[in-house]
């Protein structure tokens, strides 16, 4: 019931901002026009009835009141972006990589975890997820500056920064 | 200063640091020696300079909402949304595409090139 109520949700706000300033001026203003409303909820209860299933493999309960750690994870997480979009800029105009694939166990359980860890080190510091093995928890990563490391953990930390904390915050 | 003036500024910047991540994406594609490094200059920079450009959009629309003519501001509102919507769907679907690239390349046998280590097996 909760995973049908929160996919319900997530594709109202979606409809929400695809309609937003669909209005006459009247009751609200610019924003909305109260046909649009009636259609939205209509749309997002059919929409979440289909998907509910699929996305209930994803999520669980617990997720949903760690929603609001989503939004400290978006400062920390544009900040590598930059840093990371300075460090590509800087190779390229000077051509000096190091590149290897690396194999790491984030020791992360659950897929939704695994999604955003690899999501966010593909966008951030100088990584990209090759693959990922589905028997164990591994990950091959192709890293484009390869730094010596002798342990797991220093692995972890000089691939993952701090993204590895975070998706275990986020998703476990 | 009046108020165009300062979103004109605001505007330009954005849009100036937006295009000089789209050059350096392009010009990595160019001079990066293999489809891995390559992915990395395609997906980060085009990623980043993206997210500049649906800004400049962002903030024209919020700029003439505060012209606040009543008439045409529901058209900026949906500029506005929409472009939070396809914001939304570059942030998921970019990294997505380029994992998705780089499987496809590593398991049918491209190797990457000065490569300093390479500790990929063979998985199913």
């Amino acid at each position: 019931m909760l995973t049908f109520f929160m996919t319900f949700i997530g594709v109202l706000i979606l409809y929400l901002l695809m309609v937003l300033g669909s209005g006459n001026g009247e009751t609200m203003g610019y924003l909305f026009h109260w046909q649009e409303l009636v259609a939205g909820v209509i749309l997002s209860l059919i929409a979440a009835a289909i998907t509910r299933a699929m996305f209930g493999k994803a999520v669980n309960n617990k997720l949903f009141f760690r929603f609001p750690l989503f939004l400290a994870y978006i400062p920390v997480w544009f900040l590598y972006l930059t840093k990371a979009n300075i460090e590509v800029a800087i190779m390229v105009i000077t051509g000096n990589i190091r590149p290897g694939i690396v194999k790491i166990n984030p020791g992360l359980k659950t897929n939704l975890g695994k999604t955003i860890l690899a999501n966010s080190i593909t966008l951030t510091p100088g990584t990209l997820t090759v693959d990922l093995s589905e028997n164990s928890d591994d990950m091959y990563i192709h890293w484009i500056n390869v730094k010596e490391t002798k342990t797991m953990d220093e692995k972890i930390k000089g691939v993952c920064g701090p993204f590895a904390k975070w998706a275990r915050r986020l998703a476990e | 200063m009046d108020t165009e003036t300062i979103f004109l500024i605001i505007m330009a910047v954005l849009g100036g640091i937006s295009m000089f991540f789209m050059l350096i994406g392009v010009i990595g594609l160019h001079r990066f020696p293999d489809v891995y490094t390559r992915l990395h200059a395609a997906t980060k920079a085009t990623t980043f300079g993206s997210i500049f450009l649906i800004l400049v959009v962002i903030t024209y629309g919020i700029f003439k909402l505060t012209e606040g003519n009543g008439e045409t501001s529901g058209a900026f509102m949906h500029l506005i949304g929409m472009s939070i919507v396809a914001l939304l769907a570059l942030l998921i679907t970019n990294p997505t595409g380029a994992h998705a690239i780089a499987r496809a390349a590593r398991r049918s046998g491209v190797k990457p090139e000065q490569a300093v280590v390479d500790e990929f097996e063979e998985v199913d």
